[in-house]
């Protein structure tokens, strides 16, 4: 295979004009319709309120004070979350970091910890983190992984090669790293600043817990004071504009190019850089970051295991049944987040044409609305539409698998754009259909990605909150609904339990998705 | 082609997709209910509420599954659902999301037995709905930093600049608005609004999202004073512990604007297929046993009805002296939410 593949010699600059395929088209028109629903529930509401009325409650200083709050924490935290992830990613997989095994895993680790989780920690223990430094603080730590995970693959799947040459021809390693290692996985680190700047425009608990005001706070507010609806639509259509601006912004930033390597033996373990001196001081930089993002939340959980003073500590039983509503139907709603993401994604990146690429885009519009919003408009066409389907566990996982969607596209599109185009190619040219290409080759191909999805999906569904709050089938829990019951009634030692068990469910896939991108690319095509 | 397959990982996960996909129809083809179960749509606090929903259990074989979220989204839930709500019965904290679903007709009347239980100024003027509990409004201060003879008599005092950066204020807050509505109703719209941004102004950026988060904020000394339910500042002292507590509540003069009773309330929808259950189960939340299983529960409200006492901790609710504003006057809150984003609170 591996020989076969570096004889043949398709550079990617040739682009050869194909067919979009048609079956692929038909499956990202019917996903992309699905993911753009809530949006045209928001513009059917705004309408029925009137453009006049909307704009009144969009022009005024409120609107000004939440873009401030939000654009002042969104580059902050994105900046640090690049910054914290890159340097990470280098220290484990590019030097003789100590106990750089250990450190993988535990920085991958705080994804399974959600962020409200962190933010209850902080505030519940040191009621200063609050406010601005507070949420830089908190969702920092809590999404700096979404940028470690995919670089630190994509070094290990980068070709050592080039990095040797710059070495060899003089440059230090500081230099190299700037010049040739940071090129290299540029793509990436944008692709998870991306990932961070959503999360950021969509996270609410935190905000809620810290105090910060942004739109999801204030949309939420909104509904919350009464009867509401026009103004929480108003100012959700600011944050679609913002996701698209976010979008637009990384799509210009990000490097068009396809880089595949053809040949099988390219890829090896190129020798470690000596840090010497630093060593030490580089582990406990890293300690540092393990102990703020998930020594602190985890140590708060136990404090008031242990501490809390409430009456009526929760059943076990009830925290098992939760626990088990939670795991299906985060489960179910990331295999179809992955599912529905990968047509979208083999379209794109294969048949790049201008319409397509609009379509991926309007894909990544649901990211910014607010979980309710997503859930209020799946509640008016299940209504109107599908009554049948209203209160069934079927709906949340729907909403779940459209809420998590961005996070799915952006996993399953990074496997498929570093998939050698080539090997598809090869398996054409020797008889095999399409599909069978699809399913004997792409697949094993993007595989690392599609877990990859899968567990990014799995991690954000378990903690969601507002959403499930309107969809869940009456009389279920999950975890994250009853440890807002608990909370809110100020019971934390009986809200602990839960906070418990979303972090233990968690660090499966958390493990399974640092695992995964430490074993896979050693056998198969890997992610560069 | 062999060295490129899935590999017995890549196997493993496909058919764990395909289970789990499965397993999602099943689950979605929904759970069988019997004929005889209500569903509660629970505005309350879900602690509260299990305890009364399991006693009704007991005592009457009838099931009721719970719905617990937000009272005004359930609120505009309902709306949305119209006639095809599967809702039963709605259970909320505050009056003004009964209010509005009454002003939308979506409400069936309360038998006058359920409504005789409970002195008729706690209920619905129209018999919609029926008061259970009641929790009133009251500072909160730290004692470290105040003392309770520095406080203000009246809630319009904390718009005096000298609580500048030490009050905090959770204008989102439901149980905020009734406030609002009452300062309306004695005072004025326009001495609401200069209210409202007196105390804005002192706040600053202590602004929280709800009482809760102002009760811990308090006790840790972030700032000085707040406005609360009396029962937040006893639920935290319950979790913490007296030890732990650095607080105080305190009563602004009776009949004061500030000084508000809230009532909370329950009815059952007009849409609702199992009526009668549906009443029984409002009338045990008004019945003695319902209103000891709330005032011994950790939930700290009044029982309403006459002869059942609230916790022992509590200013017993005869010796309230609250605003004279009554819950029709204090209505479905439009007027106080219009008048929160007019000063650009919300």
């Amino acid at each position: 295979m591996a020989i076969l593949a570096s004889e043949v010699e398709l550079p990617g600059s040739v682009r050869v004009r194909r067919r979009v395929p048609r079956g692929l088209l038909v499956a990202s028109c019917l996903v992309a319709a699905l993911l753009l629903l809530p949006l045209a529930f928001l513009l059917l509401e705004a309408r029925q309120v009137g453009w006049a009325q909307l704009f009144g409650l969009l022009f005024r200083q409120l609107t000004l004070t939440l873009l401030v709050n939000l654009v002042g924490l969104a580059v902050v935290v994105t900046a640090l979350a690049a910054g914290i992830g890159t340097g990470a990613a280098w220290l484990v997989e590019r030097t003789d970091l100590p106990g750089r095994r250990l450190l993988a895993l535990l920085l991958v680790l705080p994804l399974a910890v959600p962020d409200f989780v962190v933010a209850f920690g902080w505030v519940s223990l040191l009621p200063a983190v609050s406010g601005y430094g507070g949420a830089v603080l908190v969702m920092t730590a809590g999404l700096y992984p979404l940028v470690y995970l995919p670089v630190s693959a994509s070094l290990r799947g980068a070709d050592p090669t080039q990095e040797e040459t710059a070495r060899t021809l003089g440059l230090g390693p500081g230099r190299t790293f700037w010049r040739v290692t940071l090129r290299q996985v540029r793509p990436t680190i944008l692709a998870g600043c991306l990932l961070v700047s959503l999360a950021l425009l969509a996270e609410y608990g935190a905000f809620e817990i810290l105090g910060y005001q942004t739109f999801t706070t204030e949309i939420f507010t909104e509904f919350q004071v009464g009867f509401n609806a026009p103004a929480a639509c108003a100012l959700s259509l600011v944050v679609v504009l913002i996701g698209l601006l976010v979008l637009l912004g990384e799509g210009t930033l990000r490097d068009r190019g396809r880089m595949a390597r053809t040949a099988h033996n390219s890829r090896r373990a190129g020798p470690r850089l000596q840090l010497r001196r630093w060593r030490w001081p580089a582990v406990a930089a890293l300690a540092l970051v393990v102990a703020v993002a998930l020594g602190m939340p985890i140590g708060v959980v136990l404090y008031w295991l242990v501490r809390g003073g409430s009456s009526t500590l929760p059943q076990s039983a009830s925290v098992g049944s939760a626990a088990g509503h939670t795991v299906l139907y985060s489960a179910a709603a990331a295999a179809i987040a992955t599912i529905l993401a990968l047509p979208v994604a083999l379209l794109a990146c294969r048949s790049p044409e201008r319409g397509v690429r609009l379509l991926e885009r309007s894909t990544y519009i649901v990211q910014g609305l607010p979980g309710l919003v997503i859930a209020l408009a799946l509640v008016f066409f299940a209504l109107h539409y599908l009554p049948f389907v209203y209160q069934t566990s079927g709906l949340l996982i729907g909403a779940y698998a459209i809420l998590f969607f961005p996070l799915a596209y952006v996993a399953v599109r990074a496997s498929v754009l570093q998939a050698p185009v080539a090997l598809e190619e090869v398996a054409r040219s020797l008889g095999r259909s399409p599909w069978q290409v699809r399913w004997r080759v792409t697949l094993p191909l993007v595989a690392p990605g599609l877990a990859a999805a899968f567990c990014l999906v799995f991690l954000s569904a378990v903690t969601e909150l507002t959403a499930t709050l309107v969809l869940v089938p009456t009389g279920v829990q999950t975890l994250a609904t009853q440890f807002w019951a608990y909370t809110g009634n100020v019971s934390y030692g009986a809200a602990a339990p839960y906070a418990a068990a979303m972090v233990a469910i968690s660090i499966v896939p958390g493990i399974l998705l640092g695992r995964w991108f430490d074993r896979r690319p050693a056998q198969l095509g890997a992610p560069r | 082609m062999t060295r490129v397959s899935l590999g017995r990982a890549g196997r493993l996960l496909g058919a764990a997709l395909l289970g789990l996909l499965g397993a999602t129809l099943l689950a979605a083809c929904g759970p069988t209910r019997g004929p005889a179960t209500l569903i509660l749509y629970n505005g309350q606090h879900p602690e509260t509420t299990d305890a009364l929903v399991s006693a009704f259990e007991r005592q009457t074989g009838i099931q009721v599954a719970v719905r617990s979220n937000d009272e005004d989204i359930l609120a505009d839930q309902i709306v949305q659902e119209g006639r095809s709500s599967p809702a039963d019965i709605i259970y909320t904290e505050n009056s003004p999301a009964l209010e509005y679903l009454q002003g939308e007709h979506l409400l069936a009347s309360v038998t006058p037995a359920t409504l005789a239980a409970v002195p008729a100024k706690y209920s619905s003027p129209e018999s919609d709905w029926v008061g259970v509990s009641a929790r009133v409004s009251v500072m909160v201060y730290n004692t470290k930093q105040l003392s309770a003879s520095e406080l203000p008599k009246s809630v319009l005092g904390l718009a005096d600049h000298r609580w500048k950066g030490l009050l905090g204020i959770a204008p989102g807050e439901t149980d905020f608005q009734p406030i609002i509505t009452s300062i309306v109703h004695r005072y004025g719209k326009a001495a609401a609004v200069a209210w409202l941004k007196g105390i804005q102004a002192n706040a600053g950026s202590h602004v929280y999202p709800d009482n809760e988060t102002i009760a811990a904020r308090v006790n840790s000394g972030q700032i000085a004073i707040g406005i609360i339910n009396h029962y937040y500042w006893y639920r935290l002292r319950a979790e913490v512990g007296s030890a732990q507590m650095h607080s105080a509540i305190a009563f602004f003069r009776p009949r004061d604007p500030g000084y508000v009773l809230d009532v909370s309330g329950a009815a059952v929808l007009k849409s609702s297929a199992h009526k009668a259950e549906a009443e029984k189960f409002l009338a045990f939340l008004v019945s003695r046993q319902g209103q000891r299983i709330l005032a011994n529960s950790p939930s700290f409200e009044y029982p309403l009805r006459p002869g059942v006492a609230a916790a022992p901790a509590l200013r017993p609710l005869a010796s309230l002296r609250p605003a004279e504003v009554s819950v029709a006057q204090l209505g479905d809150g439009a007027e106080a939410v219009a008048l929160l984003h007019q000063v650009q609170l919300l």
